[in-house]
């Protein structure tokens, strides 16, 4: 049922600060992404969905590092490259959406300018022939008058509009995946909607493998093949997104779909907001790390790290509770 | 119901815009709006025209002396800004004297711009070690008060204009290293940047294309401005006999020369005066027109 593997990220740990007072927001991450496949990273704010992200293309800065795991690009090991063999992944082998379109555009150079920018980073392409596919990009991800726009400025934008013209620029090089870091958090309702289904139409038309970094469960259930919970640092529990929406098996996961209001839910169903915080990652709880918020959690929780346990063949979760209710059966 | 047409109108000119090409013409546009600055710029023009063609205006030339026709008031039938205690026509000097000034204000604040937007944006980027260095380095030159340090350094080479220029542009360039650091420090950590090298953009790539543009217009603003201020230095070095000696003219030596009769003849002291701070002026109207040109953000729709 899977498709070839298109990265995969194996034990990836990122530290910010040295060893002892340091906090180590990447810890241990691991999984695949695979072509044509959307896979989500959900969270809460600060759990290192984007440190994943900015890790997998080493735009970690300083005291920020990455300390030790795999990125595996098609069989390459991203890590193992210097900077100047990143750069050429970076753009036309991973492409990133980043979060606010707002500030994510050169407020300096033309629309049309920035995405010629980024095909000349690759491409031995003459400015003409550079100007022209830009049109044709800007084309592509739905902007009107994209012979006109191109030379527009950001601020001539609105938000969907740069949302759109980060999007032509991150696939202008045909990236095998694509990273969208919240591509639509800062954007409205309805046009999150059609940024979706943008990514979506391109994702499926290019093939690539599409990570999709997000807080929002509505998105995860309506774009998501796969998903990844994330949580402290560590990936919580992974399963297809029918699974995990219907039969999650970490607490986590369950607490957080409690936290999300529906359209259809009557004011008598309380939102459940998950009681505690978000640990302190420079001096994580021991155990495992949502053992103090955890509404079942044991004795041996808060003795011992929880790895992830398989469920069934496509999912996993981080929890003692899998093996408890595997036994009961 | 008034809005109804305003934005009509308003939907009128933005198709007009994309019809004759977009941003460019509404920077000049919103340039032309400021009446200060377009007349600044005229005037500047103007200034600069008669000083390049002064010897096609008058009849005189600035060193050429009348031991007949001295002290003569402005309005003298043949010398229409009077004459100097030498009989000079005063025309013909601040003609010829504009060259000077104008070069001395214009010259060293390019030359020293250019150097300063460099260090400015190489230390601000990089950062680190190469950022103290740099820095360090300008700030020995920022410790003297501006005007003195200019003073010493042409004192210590021979008088004259390429002297002047030297001064000037040497005590510049951490005015301008610091300005171009900090704008650049403020663009660095922006998400373009971050987004830029997401895209695979090399370092010298990013600094040339995504920072540099955002780092020039608070610079050109500010040489424009700085030009007015430096026409005044260079007339201070001259006062002070640093630059260019006598007999050529130049407008800081005018005022030097014409201070021994002011009482007799002030309009020798007060028109190089009134250039000095007339030009001074439009330098910094156009100063601030072109900022608020540059700046894309006021571009109106």
């Amino acid at each position: 049922m899977s498709a070839p593997a298109t990265l995969e990220v194996s034990d990836l740990r990122t530290r910010f600060g040295d060893a002892s007072s340091g906090s180590t927001v990447v810890d241990g991450v691991s999984f695949t992404l695979r072509a044509g496949r959307t896979t989500a990273l959900v969270g809460e704010s600060g759990c290192g969905k984007s440190v994943t992200a900015l890790s997998l293309l080493q735009l970690i800065e300083p005291p920020g590092e990455i300390v030790s795991g795999k990125v595996l690009l098609d069989g390459r090991d991203l890590l193992a490259l210097d900077e100047r063999g990143m750069e050429k992944v970076r753009g036309a082998r991973i492409g990133m959406v980043f979060q606010d379109p707002l500030t994510s555009l050169n407020p300096a150079l033309t629309i049309g300018g920035q995405i010629v920018e980024t095909l000349q980073a690759h491409q031995r392409l003459p400015r003409a022939a550079a100007e022209r596919k830009a049109v044709e990009l800007l084309a592509r991800v739905g902007v009107t008058n994209p012979e006109q726009r191109v030379h527009d400025y950001p601020h001539h934008f609105s938000g969907g509009m740069r949302q759109r013209a980060l999007i032509a620029a991150a696939i202008s090089c045909s990236p095998s995946v694509i990273i969208a870091d919240e591509p639509t958090t800062a954007l409205d309702v309805t046009v999150q909607a059609k940024i979706l289904r943008l990514l979506r139409d391109l994702q499926t038309a290019m093939g690539a493998a599409l990570l999709l970094i997000t807080h929002d469960l509505g998105v995860v259930a309506a774009m998501a093949d796969e998903v990844l919970v994330m949580y402290a640092g560590r990936i919580v529990e992974r399963a297809d997104v029918d699974t995990l929406f219907h039969n999650p098996r970490h607490p986590y996961t369950k607490a957080l779909l409690a936290c999300v209001a529906g359209i259809e839910d009557d004011r008598r169903t309380p939102l459940e907001p998950i009681g505690g915080s978000a640990p302190d990652l420079r001096n994580p709880p021991n155990g495992c790390r949502f053992s103090p918020r955890c509404p079942s959690v044991r004795d041996v929780c808060r003795r011992w790290d929880q790895p992830l346990r398989a469920v069934s063949a496509d999912h996993e979760a981080a929890c003692v509770l899998v093996e408890r209710e595997a036994a009961l059966v | 119901m008034s809005s109804i047409p305003a934005s009509a109108d308003r939907a009128a000119i933005a198709s007009e815009t994309k019809a004759r090409g977009g941003a460019r013409f509404w920077r000049l546009k919103s340039f032309a709006r400021d009446r200060a600055a377009v007349f600044s710029a005229l005037f500047l023009l103007v200034v600069i025209l008669g000083a390049a063609f002064a010897p096609l205006i008058g009849h005189y030339g600035p060193d050429e002396a009348d031991n007949l026709a001295r002290y003569r008031p402005i309005g003298t039938l043949g010398h229409l800004l009077g004459t100097d205690q030498q009989g000079r026509d005063m025309l013909a000097r601040l003609l010829f004297g504009g060259r000077v000034s104008l070069l001395v204000g214009v010259a060293p604040t390019l030359i020293a711009g250019v150097i300063g937007l460099g260090l400015g944006l190489i230390a601000g980027f990089v950062g680190g070690i190469v950022d103290q260095i740099v820095m360090r380095c300008l700030d020995v030159v920022f410790a003297f008060p501006m005007v003195l340090l200019a003073i010493a350094i042409a004192g210590a080479m021979r008088p004259g204009v390429l002297t002047e220029i030297i001064a000037i542009t040497i005590v510049l360039i951490p005015y301008f290293g610091r300005l171009a650091r900090t704008a650049t420090q403020g663009v660095t950590p922006m998400p373009f940047i971050e987004a830029a090298r997401a895209a695979g953009g090399a370092p010298v790539t990013i600094m040339l294309r995504y920072v540099l543009p955002n780092v020039f217009s608070p610079v050109v603003v500010y040489a424009t401005t700085l030009m007015g201020l430096m026409i005044v230095v260079g007339a201070g070095l001259s006062f002070l006999g640093l630059g260019v000696q006598p007999p050529t003219a130049d407008w800081g030596a005018m005022v030097a020369e014409g201070r021994v009769v002011l009482r007799r003849a002030a309009h020798v002291t007060i028109l190089p005066g009134c250039a000095i701070l007339v030009v001074s002026l439009a330098f910094n109207f156009l100063g601030d027109g072109i900022r608020d040109a540059l700046d894309p953000r006021t571009i109106r729709r």
